[in-house]
């Protein structure tokens, strides 16, 4: 079957591949034809197929404009935003394939489970923030929000916790790492500038920073095109060397009796510069 | 297959409104539920692009709650509640400051705090942002703040009735999306906010989640809605490709200095300034885009109210001056450095250029309106956002009052914060004077149970896609921007025959995660209110701001004493004209002139010349 030929009363069809079932033992893909349109993304092509032709087909979704990251699945073997996947985007005369992400379990078809995520949000402490000013304001200035507004882009698509190979390849790590979606949230907090808490020790103790190995998949896949790897994930990286690798360090509290801060363990308060 | 939790307090719908309300009810030491129909996170509130309106003065001193009240109720056409109204520009400040104590990063003024920018209708540069992604800074906000205090989110979770117990809620049924599983949580108090009810038209900004569920819930367990003629479509929807027809252009293009043109390429927004707002609006493009600058210039008429522009386009449209695919031209690229563009208007570089192969710094976009808003929806105490119906309570879309007959841009974000805190706060109130949860009539969760249960057993039966398509045309084209006598008729006469299919309706595969089920479920609500607006529609024989009536082009000073009510009685919608509440002369002062300059004095005002920005 081709891609888009005319078969369609002149409208021109599109043919896709959809992965359907309950789980990933006895689930495959089936194939559809539907009429498509002018400008058509991969998640209007699911549209029809349920209208037309399956319509217990599971996919989830929201805005259909890149904004709530819900409809993540993997086209033609890459992760993509259904929404914002053109199909014209997409090599003609084959068929589009498209398949649940592979690092969580199957609900259903598209559906996968994505409660790991949710569960590592709990983990992460909250925004702690410093005093007010004198004046009673908050004052930052958009320089520093900058670097952290990169961050807040993130829509949590969970498609770099998705190719992500410390956890694509095994299942057996989930628990010990928290992904790039996750780096980027503590990378966010640490360059906070009105923050107070401290979460490099937890970052390398209970999120797994050290498992990655800077692949920059994750980079690759972000449909806000947010630096992971360079500007969150390699930052703190740093800034755990900085904590408890770096020997002047080491030498400094040998001298002095000190030992490295603990989890959640305050920085010493340092004098206002403000 | 059913489950069953108690709480003293549930919140349905996890937007701004849900989640605050959810956050106040669990700091007042309420056992709090938060239920959502997606996943953590994905609410509509996401969308919202332009910002926050609030009159944190932190650009223009002139600014202050007075002029905010006046900017809602002159942009509400003198429909909205003038008490909530009041609340809201009062509150609004607070409600962003608390945004930033919870971690969320506005964009800054040169001297570090929260920008303002520029919006339809208020008189000042007011809304705080995040370029155009402000709606996702405020979930992304309330989310963390609500995970960091430990409340329970039940997600995929889809609200489909709330249960009574002799006069007051008792809680709610529903099904688990993933498993299809009927749950039942018994409350002493609920919180609806389930948001709007666009998705029963064809050309919307709304996502799937937006079936007017919580205002049928609401009405079916005996609470008023009013206002339902009002919906708002927002002047400026993508237009082309067809696929993304609908999807929101931010106002913000216009804030920052976008332009409206017709295919002539004459800005045609000079010949639609209505007599109400003559005296505030720029005539000549000159003083227009001084403005921008200088508030001593009359604002730009490409920034009068959404229901104005919207009009406008339409006309424009209806007499050939369109663009090539049925739309207007909305242009940045000529008016504003390709730099400032891709940075105050990310998304909406990327989205066009994604999606329609247009590059907004060098191309105008092609624009028309897109239904976007329900003002109408559940009647609330305006203190308290109580409802009509004992322990419920609304906040948010789907609560009416605040934006009369038409909303302001950036006013629904300050909305869900105002009143979802004091949704929140109220409900955990009331629930804390009930020591008992109520009973749940064991026969109405069965009867929900059971009509769960009915489309999939129908072996043949009507297509649920078949009927919402059938829906959205109808309401398109016959409850649209301009409305006549003899379409709402057909309408409602269509509305009832589509009403008798629904009864039939058949859906194919089993409960877990299935979407045609869900549909044939979610057609009832979508239904109900689109007669609810219909109805209202038929009834208020004016024009008057997202409700123009073709046969009553004009506003009458009549009906601006009135708003028009639906009930369900007896299985039926009952509507009713009943009168607004009297505003107290000192703030129909403020509505009626110019409000007065702030005349407090601050630090920063002394280094700030009067008619400048900051």
């Amino acid at each position: 079957m081709t891609a888009r030929s005319g078969s369609n009363g002149g409208a021109r069809d599109v043919t896709v591949r959809v992965w359907r079932g309950e789980d990933r033992a006895s689930g495959g893909f089936v194939q559809y034809d539907v009429p498509a349109d002018p400008g058509m993304v991969v998640l209007d092509v699911m549209f029809r197929v349920q209208a037309l032709r399956a319509p217990d087909l599971a996919v989830r979704w929201n805005c259909k404009a890149g904004k709530c990251g819900s409809c993540s699945a993997e086209i033609n073997g890459r992760p993509k935003l259904m929404c914002m996947t053109r199909v014209s985007s997409l090599p003609e005369g084959e068929p589009i394939t498209i398949a649940p992400m592979a690092t969580f379990p199957v609900i259903k078809d598209l559906v996968t489970d994505v409660s790991y995520n949710y569960e590592k949000a709990k983990t992460i402490p909250a925004f702690r923030p410093a005093p007010l000013e004198p004046d009673g304001t908050r004052r930052m200035y958009q320089e520093e929000v900058d670097r952290v507004q990169e961050f807040r882009k993130c829509i949590e698509c969970f498609m770099c916790q998705n190719v992500c190979h410390v956890i694509r390849d095994h299942e057996e790590n989930k628990e010990a790492f928290s992904g790039p979606r996750f780096f980027v949230r503590l990378a966010e907090l640490e360059m906070h500038p009105l923050d107070t808490h401290d979460r490099i020790e937890l970052t390398r103790a209970k999120h797994g920073l050290g498992f990655c190995n800077i692949t920059k998949c994750c980079t690759e896949v972000c449909p806000e095109s947010i630096h992971i790897t360079d500007n969150a994930i390699i930052p703190l990286k740093e800034r755990v060397v900085t904590e408890f690798y770096d020997p002047l360090a080491w030498a400094k509290r040998r001298l002095f009796g000190q030992r490295p801060r603990q989890l959640g363990e305050k920085e010493p308060a340092a004098p206002s510069d403000r | 297959m059913s489950a069953n939790y108690t709480f003293d307090v549930v919140v349905i719908g996890a937007g701004g409104a849900g989640i605050r309300a959810a956050i106040e009810a669990h700091l007042q030491g309420a056992r709090t539920a938060l239920v959502c129909k997606s996943l953590f996170g994905k609410a509509h509130t996401v969308m919202a692009e332009g910002g926050i309106a609030a009159a944190l003065r932190n650009v223009w001193k002139e600014d202050g709650w007075d002029v905010h009240f006046r900017d809602t109720m002159r942009g509400g056409k003198l429909l909205s509640n003038w008490r909530m109204a009041q609340l809201h520009a009062q509150e609004a400040p607070d409600r962003v400051l608390e945004l930033e104590e919870w971690g969320a990063m506005f964009d800054r003024t040169a001297d570090g705090l929260i920008l303002q920018r520029d919006f339809g209708g208020h008189r000042y540069a007011r809304l705080a942002h995040v370029g155009d992604r402000t709606g996702l800074e405020m979930i992304r906000t309330l989310q963390q703040k609500a995970v960091a205090l430990g409340i329970e989110v039940l997600m995929e979770c889809t609200i489909q009735r709330l249960l009574v117990d002799d006069g007051r809620v008792a809680g709610c049924v529903g099904y688990w999306r993933q498993t299809g599983e009927t749950v039942t949580l018994r409350a002493k108090a609920v919180v609806l906010a389930t948001g709007g009810l666009g998705k029963a038209w064809r050309i919307t900004s709304n996502s799937w989640e937006y079936t007017g569920d919580g205002m049928a819930m609401a009405l079916e367990a005996g609470a008023d809605l009013i206002d339902m003629e009002f919906v708002q479509f927002h002047p400026t929807g993508m237009v082309w490709p067809p696929s993304v027809r609908g999807i929101l252009v931010t106002e913000g293009v216009r804030g920052d200095g976008g332009t409206l043109r017709n295919s002539t390429g004459e800005r045609f927004m000079f010949r639609y300034i209505p007599e109400f707002f003559r005296a505030e609006t720029a005539d000549t493009e000159a003083e227009a885009d001084a403005w921008y600058e200088d508030k001593k210039n009359r604002r730009t008429p490409d920034l009068l109210p959404r229901d104005e522009v919207a009009r406008a386009i339409h006309a424009e449209v209806r007499a050939g001056r369109g663009s090539p695919h049925g739309g207007v031209f909305l242009d940045i690229a000529s008016r504003r450095p390709a730099e400032y563009i891709k940075r105050r208007l990310p998304s909406m570089y990327h989205q066009f250029k994604e999606l329609a192969d247009i590059d907004i710094t060098k191309d105008a976009m092609e624009v028309g309106p897109t239904c976007h808003y329900a003002m109408g929806g559940i009647r609330v105490d305006a203190d308290t956002a109580a409802t009509t119906l004992e322990g419920l309570y609304a906040a948010g879309e789907v609560a009416a009052g605040l934006h009369g007959a038409n909303r302001l841009g950036g006013n629904s974000l300050s909305d869900l914060l105002v009143f979802g805190r004091r949704a929140g706060l109220y409900a955990a109130e009331y629930a804390k004077g009930r020591p008992k949860q109520a009973a749940v009539d064991r026969a109405a969760v069965e009867a929900a149970s059971r009509r769960l249960a009915e489309p999939l057993e129908r072996k043949t039966g009507e297509d649920p896609y078949a009927i919402h398509a059938d829906l959205q045309e109808v309401m398109h084209t016959l409850v649209g921007i301009i409305r006549t006598q003899a379409d709402l008729d057909e309408a409602l006469i269509r509305i009832a025959a589509l009403r008798e299919r629904q009864t039939r309706v058949a859906a194919w595969g089993n409960r877990r995660y299935n979407p045609g089920w869900n549909l044939s479920l979610d057609l009832e609500a979508m239904l109900t209110v689109s007669e609810a607006v219909a109805r209202s529609a038929a009834m208020r024989t004016e024009s008057r701001g997202g409700h123009t009536r073709d046969d009553f082009p004009k506003p009458d000073p009549e009906w601006a004493k009135v708003n028009v009510v639906t009930r369900k009685r007896d299985g039926r919608l009952e509507l009713a004209k009943e009168p607004l509440s009297e505003m107290p002369p000192e703030l129909r002062d403020l509505v009626g002139e110019q409000a007065k300059p702030h005349a407090e004095s601050t630090d920063m005002e002394a280094t700030v010349p009067a008619g400048k920005p900051v």
